[in-house]
């Protein structure tokens, strides 16, 4: 069963929509003993996000290319258009296939590591690199301008008043790590940004490697190692980051020299590796603004955009598996990102515009291979105005991360997304962690949220089993199983059970859920 | 290296460990002929000035280096206001309007906390506020060197006429200063001079005054414990009236020493009569300065602590011979005039020495009332809010290790006198970070407080750059405006990844920044919106290198 079929079932059903925790975020507790004692936790599953940001505008119609648009195409971009020969082919595809430089990513998606989505976009797009920059990072309409960015609201519910008392011995990592110049809009929070933003590169360097940039020979560079060295050993993360990367080493040979976004990357699997905490890493290489010389042009397979891509394919190939051989690869996902497309008619120069809508990148073990969407279809006449019309809004592809690979609630995806709703694409795998609004898509067993909460008296459990023995049980702060909501064998359907909570110790109490080896685990705050 | 590979790892690792010896410089006095231009001058002034402004920048440059230092310092005492009720909305005080002036009222101690913190607010906001010349850091000097504390007075006026008598005295005279704080109310508050009489001689200040404020303890200051003891016994008799408006010295000759006061070889064997006369406290104790300031030693003290103030804190063989012996020299034929002193040091080519440009770890009050200065924050005009501000600023002064007008002894700040630390004490593992937050602070959100944000506006230092359009200019611009020290081509690309992400081309940010000027065109605002966030991060990326840190 799809799982949008399955929410509409659900939703027709008249089940009742899981309510939230009250602001309480479930993850604020994920370190007390008892959420190891029932070895799960819901909401922050450990999972890691990258975020690989293409600077300057990536041209999708000659990354992922439409092969039966080529009629088409070679009359709006002949001087750009790659020879169709030279498409590299996708295991079980046809009619889509990937540049001739990204035999990584092709290798990859053959081993059903990789998931495409067509044309993603969103209505009325902006051909300001600024302008589209600062709506996909924050999330916003085009017509809107957003303080905040979409990673830094979720963060900001993660780590509620951050930077004041972090880190602490629940979360001692940074929420975020950006590496490079650029500190994004992505990760600010509404009042700080969440991410430890590495605008020092060759401080970092120094960091991870324990090594310190040269100074020069003179008063100034005393002062200046001085102050250096104490804004390692200071850095509120200093200590965490220079442990993590202690811990692991490279083991891929598959990085390549001289390229930027593999550099940023290798260290990022060392850190993961190495046990921080981390959930969301940002990493980014640029040159992707090709208005001209994009392709060679006695061979359009290569050239400058040809490199940038080799660049990107080759690095997540190396990532992916420097992270198989570390054995993390089924905590971390990777997820590419431009401002925009480019214009569909070529220009003289041998290049590109700015355009709209064009394809996002997601890799890891925990994506469901294969490509979301159609080609997109070129017209026969193509003008200097026509752009890649979008399929998919990028708040989509945000949505699916946050809900199925982060397993957050409904709630607070919409939360982070600024209020609004968007529907999920099949881009990850269910959560393996179960996902609290439609935790089981499979096994078809769900808790939902109690109502209500926090609670000073009667609390109404309830949940969903396709049949067989159930429990459902209440545990206090310290681990006692203080109530009994459901014990035995139940039918297939929705159960609702109502408990006098009135009199208990008021705390931060768990009710689990299990089936056979199947378990969810709620937090419910006692008030009395 | 290709400008679009802003990031990249493959850096040389260097050594790690802190080198132990670095290039010094043996130049002089000699009056410094180089080239003055817009870097020579940004030193100058980001020494004696606690934050430089762009039109400092542009007006500096533009002089001669003799005119440059002169105009520095031609220093006035008078101050636009004096401090102020504050307190007044929440707590009325009786004799004292809302808004107006405490100094000039009876003692009310009810009202002594929040009156002291109007003194210490109101001494940052003339930091914050300061004239294009020298004399708010040599008030900063003074204090540093001849302190007192304000929450340990018993009377706030008292800590308002040391700071005048500061500031009247910061470009004058040495020893005009030192006589007139040996008898000031708040110093013999300070270190006990109102309990010192003949019958319980009290050495604290005495001891201060040859240690710590004049003789110092270098190898050639060899006054005796019997020194102490005589110089104690000449500063009998005084004690303090609060009564008064304004409050007093007073002179009580039944509580002094009338006897002989006998000084050692150190002195030349100087005995001191004892007078019986009413002025005989003024008299015996202008006769013990005649004797302290005939000591060589006072002129070299001095001057080694300007030079750590003003140049370096590591002085050299080299430097006590180049500079420190002739400029002592040069204090005392000038009759311990300061401004000679300082004329002839900070027109030495020894100052404008490269080597010794870059190498101060700025100090807490240069850090942050020098951001407000050099980025020209608005300041609320409401008292109440006033204070507000400024009593933010000072308590994050404090919070990173600089309670003005309260240093944490009489030897006034480690940073200024403690080796081999001496500046490097600033930095903390808690002051560095709170120093970015600061800074980040000041950019982003702002302090708000009582319906006032005080906040960075980064367009109105931007718009006075030579070309803010331009976006290598405007990072070229900013970081000779806000860093002493250059920085290498990969910084800089790092820097301008800030305003041209991914190496689109120049005309992106040019463009924004049109239109973020150009209220008429239809995408001015989201423009504005989006250089302002691009400037508040080019700049936040610059304040937290560690270069920020030095002046």
């Amino acid at each position: 069963m799809k799982r949008r079929l399955f929410l509409k079932a659900a939703t027709a059903a008249g089940s009742m929509l899981p309510v939230t925790l009250n602001g309480l975020s479930v993850r604020a507790y994920a370190n007390s003993p008892l959420m190891h004692l029932l070895g799960r936790r819901t909401g922050n599953n450990g999972n890691v996000l990258v975020l690989i940001q293409l600077n300057g505008g990536n041209d999708g119609l000659n990354t992922v290319i439409p092969l039966d648009q080529y009629t088409n195409l070679t009359k709006a971009r002949s001087n750009v258009l790659i020879q169709d020969t030279k498409v590299l082919k996708l295991n079980g595809v046809t009619g889509t296939g990937l540049h001739p430089a990204m035999t990584g990513l092709q290798g990859l998606y053959n081993n059903g590591l990789v998931n495409i989505v067509q044309d993603v976009g969103y209505p009325n797009p902006n051909f300001s690199h600024f302008r589209s920059t600062d709506i996909w990072m924050s999330g916003s309409d085009a017509k809107e301008s957003w303080s905040s960015g979409w990673m830094g609201r979720y963060l900001d519910a993660e780590f509620p008043g951050f930077p004041d008392g972090f880190p602490n011995t629940g979360a001692p990592d940074p929420p975020a790590i950006q590496i490079g110049g650029m500190v994004s809009l992505a990760t600010m929070g509404t009042s700080v940004n969440m991410a430890m933003a590495i605008t020092d590169p060759s401080n970092f360097y120094g960091l991870v490697n324990g090594t310190t940039d040269p100074v020069p020979d003179t008063p100034a560079g005393r002062e200046l190692e001085f102050l250096r060295i104490m804004a390692n050993q200071t850095n509120q993360y200093g200590t965490s980051i220079k442990n993590a990367a202690g811990k692991a080493t490279t083991l891929s040979t598959k990085y390549p020299t001289g390229n930027t976004l593999a550099d940023q990357l290798k260290i990022v699997a060392r850190l993961i590796k190495g046990g921080l905490k981390t959930q969301v890493y940002m990493v980014s290489i640029g040159g992707f603004d090709t208005h001209s010389q994009q392709v060679d042009n006695s061979d359009h397979s290569l050239g400058a955009h040809a490199t940038l891509l080799q660049r990107v394919s080759d690095a997540i190939n190396a990532f992916q598996d420097d992270l198989t051989l570390m054995g993390i690869q089924d905590k971390v996902a990777g997820l590419t990102f431009s401002e925009f497309g480019r214009r569909i008619m070529s220009n003289g120069s041998v290049g590109t515009d700015h355009g709209a809508a064009a394809p996002m990148i997601a890799f890891g073990t925990g994506v469901q291979k294969g490509i979301i969407g159609r080609n997109p279809v070129i017209p026969d006449t193509v003008t200097v105005a026509d752009n890649v019309p979008m399929q998919y809004d990028f708040r989509q592809i945000y949505v699916s991360a946050l809900q199925d690979w982060f397993g957050l609630s409904k709630t607070e995806v919409k939360a982070a997304m600024g209020g609004r709703d968007f529907n999920t694409l099949p881009v990850f795998k269910a959560s393996r962690m179960g996902i609290e609004d439609f935790a089981d898509l499979v096994s078809r067993l769900h808790l939902y949220d109690v109502y209500p909460n926090p609670v000073s008296g009667e609390a109404t459990f309830k949940f969903f089993t396709d049949g067989g023995n159930v429990e459902l049980y209440l545990f206090d702060p310290l681990g006692n199983r203080t109530h009994t909501m459901a014990s035995g064998k139940h039918s297939m359907g929705e159960h609702e059970v109502r408990v006098d909570l009135y009199g208990l110790r008021p705390g931060n109490y768990f009710y689990q859920l299990s089936q056979g080896n199947r378990k969810y685990t709620k937090v419910v705050v006692v008030a009395n | 290296m290709d400008r679009k590979e802003f990031l990249t790892f493959k850096r040389a690792a260097a050594p790690t460990e802190v080198k132990k010896v670095e290039r010094r410089t043996t130049t002089g006095l000699a009056v410094y002929s180089g080239t003055f231009g817009k870097k020579e001058a940004m030193h100058l002034l980001r020494r004696t000035l606690f934050g430089v402004k762009v039109q400092d920048m542009k007006d500096f440059s533009a002089k001669s280096m003799s005119a440059a230092v002169d105009a520095l310092l031609n220093t006035s005492t008078a101050v636009p206001n004096e401090p102020l009720n504050h307190y007044g909305k929440t707590m009325p005080d009786p004799n004292v309007a809302y808004g107006a002036t405490w100094v000039n009222s009876a003692l009310d101690f009810n009202f002594n906390f929040q009156r002291t913190m109007s003194m210490k607010s109101w001494w940052w906001e003339m930091a914050a506020k300061q004239q294009s010349t020298i004399m708010e850091k040599m008030v900063m000097f003074w204090h540093n060197l001849i302190p007192i504390s304000a929450l340990e007075q018993v009377d706030p006026r008292m800590t308002h006429i040391y700071l005048k008598t500061l500031r009247n005295n910061a470009m004058g005279n040495f020893k005009s200063l030192v006589r007139a704080l040996s008898v000031d109310p708040a110093m013999l508050v300070y270190l006990n001079g109102r309990y010192n009489t003949k019958r319980a001689p009290d050495e604290n200040y005495a001891r201060e005054l040859m240690e710590l404020f004049t003789l110092g303890k270098g190898p050639d200051s060899k006054y005796t414990e019997d020194d102490v003891k005589a110089a104690a016994r000449v500063l009998t008799g005084w004690n303090i009236n609060f009564l008064t408006t304004p409050p007093t010295a007073t002179f009580t000759l039944n509580n002094h020493d009338t006897t002989n006061k006998q000084f050692s070889a150190f002195f030349n064997n100087t005995l001191i009569t004892g007078r019986s006369t009413a002025t005989a406290g003024t008299d015996e104790l202008d006769d013990m300065l005649n004797m302290i300031f005939a000591q060589t030693e006072v002129a070299k003290f001095i001057c080694r602590k300007l030079y750590k103030y003003f140049v370096y804190y590591d002085i050299t063989p080299d430097v006590e011979t180049n500079i420190i012996t002739p400029l002592a020299d040069h204090f005392r034929n000038n009759n311990y005039n300061i401004k000679p002193l300082l004329d002839k040091l900070l027109k030495s080519e020894h100052f404008f020495d490269p080597l010794n440009m870059g190498c101060v770890i700025k100090d807490p009050t240069t850090h942050i009332a020098g951001f407000c200065r050099q980025w020209e924050t608005d300041f609320p005009t409401d008292t109440e809010q006033l204070y507000n501000i400024t009593g933010y600023g000072r308590a994050f002064g404090q919070a990173i290790l600089q309670d003005i007008l309260d240093p944490p002894s009489v030897s006034g700040w480690p940073a200024w006198h403690q080796s081999p630390q001496f500046l490097r004490s600033w930095i903390s593992s808690d002051s560095l970070p709170k120093r970015n937050q600061f800074t980040d602070l000041m950019l982003f959100t702002g302090y708000r407080r009582g319906g006032y944000t005080f906040i960075a506006d980064v367009f109105k230092v931007t718009r006075q750059f030579s070309n803010p359009a331009d976006a290598d200019t405007l990072i070229a611009d900013a970081v000779a405006f806000v860093l002493p020290l250059e920085l290498n081509i990969t910084e800089i690309a790092t820097l301008r990844n800030n305003l041209l992400p991914g190496g689109i081309p120049a005309y992106n940010w040019s463009d924004e920044w049109t239109q973020a000027n150009d209220p008429g065109h239809s995408s001015h605002a989201t423009a504005l919106a989006s250089a302002k966030l691009k400037l508040q991060l080019l700049y936040k990326s610059i304040m937290n290198l560690s270069e920020y840190q030095l002046s």
